[in-house]
């Protein structure tokens, strides 16, 4: 029965396996699935690029067997975003951790939704800067005990969905690492869509933030998003911020059509130069 | 595979039939992987292989190739089997 293989398997440089996740770590969960969404959405692997920043969800980036690239701290979003215009026929993922996309990249993430930059972002949301020991993030919930913050923190977090709809995002959606079908999904929609496509995955970091609060494992973990997610497709994002052990609304927040950047660009160029215009030289992807 | 396990228990807890449960066998770095207990139940949904966070179970349907059974494809499962497991059927990835 050798000619049966785990689907996943193609799409991973096995010879860096096993990977340096902890146990009960939600992160090799969401790379299932974004494996599932590949098979599914039958993309050309040779069209796809995937850019990571730093963390350890940007190991993601070392992990796959496809064109990627592990960016700086936070610069995954522009790195990406000259990928794309550079390569406008690429299918180009950003693939990274809440510190690295709403911190030090936060304004990279808002001016790329603003910019309707076509980028699939799918943003691993522990809670924390697992990589570096755990210390309190922007999406950190009030109260909760971090390295930085050894009594609680006092800070309101980002709600990112909320953030990113109103930048201008396009494709908007949240599941946890329980939700693996449906995660699945939404990547594979997220891909046939054109524009800034923002997935948050809410993922267990049990080492540094459920250990620290109490809130057991891994599997602890996901036996809460199991019992606490409520699946509300188009709620408004204002209404979805988290808490540490409340509810989590999960679904697709937002769907919505709107001219991309290279659109806009073109757009305006013609308007502006008329005849004087010529479409940029098309590009080889090699 | 079965040494890429960490006993994290996800595909024991969300396998929506329980065919598998935590051996008391250890792997190489010992962890208590998977082994199948209720072979019988197992429906190939590959669901264990989503939630598996280390890539080390998978789930699959196996096609028999006859037309008249082919809404019956037998599931069978290649979980990992560890030593002193029953030997139930289940295919062994090694
Ligand atoms: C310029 C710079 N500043 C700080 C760091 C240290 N650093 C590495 S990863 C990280 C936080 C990562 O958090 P997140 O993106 O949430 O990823 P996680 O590890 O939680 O998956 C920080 C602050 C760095 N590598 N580079
Ligand atoms: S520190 Fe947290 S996020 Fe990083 S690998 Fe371990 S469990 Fe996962
Ligand atoms: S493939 Fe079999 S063992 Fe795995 S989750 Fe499905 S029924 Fe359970
Ligand atoms: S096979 Fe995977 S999901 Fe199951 S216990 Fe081991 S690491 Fe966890
Ligand atoms: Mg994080």
């Amino acid at each position: 029965m050798s000619d049966f293989t785990n689907p996943v398997e193609p799409f991973l440089r096995t010879d860096r396996m096993p990977h340096i996740w902890c146990p009960g770590c939600g992160i090799g969960t969401t790379v299932n699935c974004f494996a599932r969404a590949l098979i599914e959405s039958k993309i050309d692997l040779e069209s796809l690029a995937l850019v990571s920043g730093i963390g350890c969800t940007g190991r993601v980036a070392g992990y796959v067997k496809l064109d990627s690239f592990h960016t700086t701290h936070g610069r995954a979003i522009p790195f990406a975003t000259g990928l794309k215009l550079a390569n406008p026929k690429l299918n180009v993922v950003v693939y990274s951790g809440d510190g690295d996309l709403s911190a030090i990249g936060g304004n990279h993430l808002i001016h790329a939704a603003r910019r309707n930059i076509d980028l699939k972002v799918i943003c691993v949301n522990n809670l924390i800067y697992a990589m570096t020991g755990g210390q309190t993030a922007p999406t950190t919930p009030s109260h909760a005990i971090t390295s930085t913050s050894p009594y609680g923190t006092c800070e309101p977090a980002f709600n990112l969905p909320h953030l990113v709809e109103a930048a201008g995002a396009v494709y908007v959606a949240r599941w946890t690492t329980f939700h693996v079908r449906q995660l699945a999904r939404s990547i594979a929609e997220a891909f046939n869509k054109k524009g800034f496509s923002f997935i948050e995955v809410i993922s267990p970091c049990p080492t540094l933030y459920q250990r620290r609060n109490k809130l057991g494992d891994g599997l602890d973990t996901m036996k809460y998003y199991k019992e606490k997610s409520k699946v509300k497709h188009g709620a408004p994002t204002s209404e979805v911020g988290l808490t540490m052990t409340g509810e989590i609304i999960v679904g697709k927040f937002v769907d919505r059509d709107r001219p991309d950047y290279q659109t806009m660009v073109r757009a305006q160029l013609t308007e502006s130069l008329g005849d004087r215009f010529v479409e940029q030289a098309e590009m080889v992807c090699s | 595979m079965v040494e890429r396990c960490k006993a994290c228990g996800f595909c024991v807890e969300f396998c929506p039939t329980k065919v598998l449960a935590l051996s008391s066998a250890f792997n190489s770095k010992g962890y208590h992987p998977p082994h199948v207990v209720n072979p019988e139940k197992c429906s190939g949904c590959d669901l264990c292989g989503m939630y598996c966070p280390d890539f080390a179970i998978y789930g699959y349907k196996l096609e028999t190739g006859q037309a008249h059974v082919a809404t019956a494809a037998s599931a069978v499962h290649r979980a990992q089997r560890g030593p002193g497991n029953q030997s139930t059927g289940v295919e062994d990835e090694g």
